[in-house]
């Protein structure tokens, strides 16, 4: 382009200046998440070597060691970093998981549901309903949580004799795995179903057609062809739901109980009545321990273990919807 | 067409009616399997429960925030008190989260538009716009919990220990400035998506028609395009927004644990209040909830009535725009 030509934008706006300008922008915004990747990988460091893979193992009580860790960074003495994590890895696969199938299965029929087979009133009530759920800020949630379902299932749902039962080693009040998924589920559900209505949606109308020429019900193709067509959607949609869910921090850490056990399925229907907390959870909490050197280590070990897999997630998700691009939507 | 001579008039058509159009011409589920009709109705139930669950938030927090909301609790700030009636209001809380919304956007939107504009204008190297676009896919995945976390160590380094509050050498690192700007990171992607929509439904003709009449790419961009996508710029920073008002995480770590505005001594006005601590509304429900430390139910609902207003409107005010984007139309090719 001749600059000369364009009289209200000289020289100082030309195009060349204009791009490097808007180049040097972007990648000032790639160092950052660079630096932010390097920043917490560095920090963690000292907790990880010191621990090796036993970080991630089980051994011993959470809380205790957070505990010890802290302290120790006090007082003069030597550094404790000793930390086995799988209380809370464990607890967060748990909550995520069970969120992400009950919400897979939900959201699938919502969407097919909005783009299908609503009649049109329906489908115009749903979408904003969908819309709004997916806005809603977590700390609502988590009041919603807190003074409603934790009593509920404190009150209603656990027998007195599930409660004495385990009475020795943990109280079990309604901060539970059943309450933090619930939540969850709704949480990430909305995300889900715009996702996948937007590619239901795209999917050729030709592909459905046929199949309905041939006399198969519109239930049918819906499935056989818009959802199997709609594949790359949903796994894009299920992915990047599971990096929001494994970094929820606020809620879970107001409804999940905010004790470092780990339920175990093998005991039975009661696991899902036990409190626990995930990693995301753990540095909220904490969250007034950075000043302590070993402490600081650790919480920048957990936010790199969140960091790592949550960036896997929406990356995959990405790469997910970019095939889908490339299938050609209509 | 000699054949029209020799053949009499055809007979009319029989008469049979033209398929009803409209609603009849969709095939119902009567005729279905009953497994079929099962399916069908569990898509029913669940979008149901869906309008259920919204219903149920939104009637609930109404009818508890009209009950403990009084008007006073928006212009007093919050205190030290025995009970929940002598603890003063959130008027902190209030002016915490728009002071935060409007720093954090108006760090976010220009970054954002740019970045788009680079990515749909420019995108050279091909690498760097790979690149590019994962690092915003990447940010939208990062939890904010992590971000909060790096903003604890870019903000406590002396070199920006004019963003917050500095005693004896030590900086603070918890600011106005710095929750804001770690928010303008969680706005970004929403941002940078909805722009480069907009820009890309602009079709090729309407950028070579700017050319042509001697416009450089620059006065393009700032002249048709950017104006062209203004709903969509639109949005994005309505949905950037409503991420920044409902983020909490970032404002627990990076805002200080206060329940007031804690202004800095050596700065003057606008400054000392944004070189300083201070509390949002998402931060004060945390608090005054159950599990907080003010356990205070009553305030944590006004507070949160509060919040669900500014959400809703917001998400109106996005239907809004895209209803009256709909009506300007589209390009026509």
């Amino acid at each position: 382009m001749n600059e000369d030509l364009s009289p209200e934008y000289g020289p100082r706006w030309s195009d060349q200046r204009v791009e490097r300008m808007l180049g040097a922008l972007v990648c000032a915004v790639v160092g950052l998440l660079l630096a932010m990747i390097v920043t917490v990988l560095v920090r963690a460091w000292p907790s990880f070597s010191h621990n090796g893979l036993a970080w991630f193992g089980p051994g011993g009580s959470v809380d205790e060691q957070l505990n010890a860790i802290f302290l120790s960074g006090q007082g003069g003495a030597e550094y404790i970093y000793t930390f086995h994590a799988w209380p809370l890895i464990w607890s967060t696969i748990l909550i995520t998981g069970g969120a992400i199938l009950i919400a897979l299965f939900s959201a699938l029929f919502v969407a097919v549901f909005i783009v299908e087979f609503a009649p049109e009133w329906m489908s115009n009530i749903l979408q904003p309903v969908v819309r709004f759920l997916a806005s809603v800020p977590s700390v609502i949630y988590g009041l919603i949580g807190v003074v409603v379902l934790v009593p509920f299932i404190g009150n209603h749902l656990v027998t007195e004799g599930q409660k004495e039962s385990v009475a020795g080693i943990i109280s079990l009040t309604g901060y539970s795995l059943l309450a933090a998924i619930t939540v969850l589920t709704v949480m990430i559900a909305p995300l889900m179903v715009s996702i996948f209505s937007d590619g239901l949606r795209s999917v050729k109308p030709g592909w459905l057609e046929g199949s309905l020429a041939l006399g198969v019900n519109r239930w049918r193709t819906t499935w056989k062809i818009g959802v199997r067509t709609a594949r790359p959607a949903i796994v894009a949609g299920t992915v990047l739901a599971t990096a929001r869910a494994i970094g929820e921090a606020v809620m879970l850490a107001m409804i999940s109980g905010s004790v470092g056990f780990a339920p175990n399925p093998a005991d039975g229907l009661i696991f899902i009545f036990e409190p626990s907390r995930p990693l995301a959870p753990t540095i909220v909490k904490n969250i007034d321990q950075l000043s302590s050197p070993p402490a600081n280590a650790t919480l920048f070990a957990i936010a790199s273990v969140l960091l790592f897999s949550a960036t896997l997630f929406s990356l995959t998700g990405w790469l997910a919807r970019r095939s889908m691009q490339k299938y050609g939507s209509a | 067409m000699d054949s029209s001579v020799a053949t009499p008039p055809a007979p009319p058509p029989p008469a049979t009616p033209p398929p009803p159009q409209g609603k009849d011409a969709v095939e119902g589920s009567a005729t279905w399997r009953l497994s079929d009709r099962v399916g069908l109705a569990i898509c029913w139930a669940l979008g149901l429960l869906f309008c259920a669950i919204a219903v149920a938030i939104v009637a609930y927090l109404f009818v508890q925030g009209i009950k403990f909301l009084k008007p006073e609790m928006l212009v007093t700030p919050a205190s030290a008190g025995f009970s929940q009636g002598e603890s003063g209001g959130f008027s902190d809380a209030l002016f915490g989260t728009l002071i935060v919304a409007t720093m954090g956007i108006a760090l976010a939107l220009p970054t954002g538009v740019g970045i788009a504009v680079w990515l749909v204008e420019y995108g050279r190297p091909t690498a760097l716009a790979r690149i590019t676009e994962s690092t915003i896919e990447s940010i939208a995945g990062i939890p904010s919990i992590v971000l909060a976390l790096f903003g604890t160590v870019i903000f406590s380094s002396t070199a920006l220990g004019f963003l917050s509050r500095t005693s004896e050498g030590v900086v603070f690192g918890r600011s106005f400035f710095a929750a804001s700007a770690m928010l303008s990171l969680v706005a970004l992607p929403l941002i940078v998506a909805s722009t480069r929509e907009g820009l890309n439904s602009i079709p090729r003709h309407v950028r070579e028609a700017s050319y042509a009449v001697g416009k450089t790419k620059a006065a393009t961009t700032r002249r048709i395009l950017l104006p062209a996508s203004r709903p969509q710029v639109a949005t994005g920073a309505m949905l950037g927004l409503g991420r920044i008002i409902g983020d909490t995480a970032i404002i627990i770590v990076l805002l200080g644990a206060t329940q007031n505005f804690a202004p800095v001594e050596d700065a003057s006005f606008p400054l000392n209040y944004l070189r300083g601590a201070g509390t949002t509304l998402t931060n004060f429900v945390y608090e005054a909830s159950p599990t907080g430390n003010l356990n205070q139910p009553e305030k944590a609902y006004a507070a949160a009535f509060v919040l669900l207003l500014m959400v809703l409107a917001l998400n109106a005010a996005v239907d809004v725009v895209h209803r009256r984007a709909r009506k300007v139309g589209t390009w026509s090719s």
